[in-house]
């Protein structure tokens, strides 16, 4: 059998898989990390995003054999250690951000990467954007939108500028 | 999925001689089109050969020219300040490119080797009239497209790099399905050295074309008055649920019209 090794939330991890293995199913049904969901299977939903390497990508469609040497955080590595939560986990539920919660551990991954890569500042139609490939059946999108806009002051630690749109 | 053997090897060379060794071979790069066409049983490879390792990703801006390997992401062309600055048109259509998590994984090879007919980056590359350098040879854009889902790749042949020349003016309107993120309708306007180019893709039959004469009219008078009497004979152009031959000739007046419009 093929083997695959990558870090996972932290934790380094070497199992066997077939080739056609997806990095979603290994995370699932191999590690047991169920957080991560599967929602379309078409690349479309986003429910299955989690960060490789610190960017976010569709884990349904990747092989897990094509994650060799990666770094990945699913939503389950987002906390802290002794609990505490991330500060767009913390929005989100501050926010009413989720009503099912289907969507939201990819939710969350898109939108940590989201704020991770735009330390400039994030206008509310930026955020919209950039939950384009996230698809929430429940909320109207509009309070993961103010989530989002709540967590970028915490976490870059300053005011969020006004947008020059 | 059907299962496969895999490899991945460390440089353009060996994965030629993966490819060429079997028939049945076939590369992945961002797998954004190849891993939903394999769990759709549409294809059956014997081996996938992971273009990861091999070392082709990377923009150089040169002399009147940005030069893109082909396993640049999506995400890097558009967030390049290399590209933004010489050919922004070309940034910003990178960056409509379906949504953040697949501009993460998906490539520029990949998208022009696959010529989906409702993809971006062929008009970019047929109205800039990009080069697009492969393991065997150097093709003109006008050359490459051969049809819908059709390129003059053999099967054994990679691309390394695509080389776009500076635009004096360029910019790209794309009517978006708001499902699937495709074009619908898409049309890329570019002046550059050679000329006035006008490429539409999401509408051919064939795929991405040129259209020639909105080129005539705008080589006379660079305007969105100039090609506002142009028609678009709806005959060649696909229609589906989403739209209509009709309405894709209609929308691709419209999206010259705000391309030239914008046009910097
Ligand atoms: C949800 C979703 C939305 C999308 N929206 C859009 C959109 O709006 N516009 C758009 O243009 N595209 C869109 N795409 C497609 C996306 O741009 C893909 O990245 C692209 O079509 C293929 O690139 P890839 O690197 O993923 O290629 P892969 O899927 O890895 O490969 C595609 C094909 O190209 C071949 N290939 C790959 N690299 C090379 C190479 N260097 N030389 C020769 N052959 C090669 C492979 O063998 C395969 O046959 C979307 C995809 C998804 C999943
Ligand atoms: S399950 Fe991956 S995008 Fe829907
Ligand atoms: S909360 Fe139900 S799908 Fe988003």
């Amino acid at each position: 059998m093929p083997q695959v090794s990558l870090t996972v939330n932290g934790t380094h991890h070497t199992v066997e898989v077939e080739n056609r293995t997806l990095l979603v199913e290994l995370l699932r049904e191999t590690l047991g990390l169920t957080g991560t969901h599967v929602g379309c299977d078409t690349s479309q939903c986003g429910a299955c995003v989690v960060h490789l390497d610190g960017a976010s990508v569709k884990s349904c469609t990747m092989l897990a054999v094509q994650a060799e040497g990666a770094k990945v955080t699913t939503i389950e590595g987002l906390a802290a250690a002794d609990g505490t939560l991330h500060p767009m986990q913390e929005m989100f539920r501050e926010h009413h951000a989720l009503q099912c919660g289907f969507c939201t551990p990819g939710m969350v991954m898109s939108a940590v990467d989201l704020v991770q890569s735009h330390p400039e500042g994030l206008s509310e139609h930026q955020i919209r954007e950039g939950l384009e490939g996230n698809l929430c059946r429940c909320t109207g999108y509009h309070n993961i939108v103010k989530a989002i806009a709540a967590a970028w002051p915490l976490m870059h630690g300053k005011a969020l500028p006004v947008a020059a749109e | 999925m059907y299962d496969f053997a895999y490899q991945k090897p460390s440089n353009v060379a060996d994965a030629v001689a993966a490819l060429g060794a079997d028939p049945e071979a076939k590369a992945v790069a961002g797998g954004m089109t190849l891993i939903p066409v394999l769990k759709q049983r549409l294809n059956r490879p014997s081996v996938v050969v992971d273009l990861a390792k091999t070392g082709l990703a990377g923009i150089t801006a040169g002399a009147g020219s940005i030069t893109i390997g082909a396993m640049t992401t999506h995400a890097a062309v558009a967030h390049s300040a290399d590209v933004q600055r010489v050919i922004p048109a070309l940034a910003a259509l990178a960056g409509l490119i379906g949504d953040e998590q697949v501009r993460h994984r998906g490539t520029i090879g990949g998208s022009l080797a696959n010529n989906d007919p409702a993809a971006d980056y062929p008009a970019a590359a047929l109205a800039l009239g990009a080069t697009i350098t492969t393991t065997k040879r150097a093709i003109k854009a006008d050359d490459f497209f051969q049809g819908m889902f059709t390129t003059a790749l053999e099967p054994d042949e990679l691309i390394t790099k695509v080389e776009f020349p500076a635009a004096t003016k360029a910019n790209y309107q794309k009517f978006r399905n708001p499902a699937s993120r495709y074009a619908i309708v898409g049309v890329f306007v570019a002046q550059t050295a050679a000329g006035v180019r006008v490429a539409v893709t999401g509408a051919g039959q064939g795929g991405v074309f040129r259209h020639t004469a909105m080129e005539a009219a705008l080589s006379k008078n660079f305007s969105a008055d100039a090609i506002a009497d142009v028609v678009t004979p709806a005959d060649d152009l696909n229609g589906d649920i989403h739209a209509s031959s009709e309405y894709r000739a209609h929308l691709i007046g419209v999206m010259a019209r705000r391309a030239v419009a914008a046009a910097a």
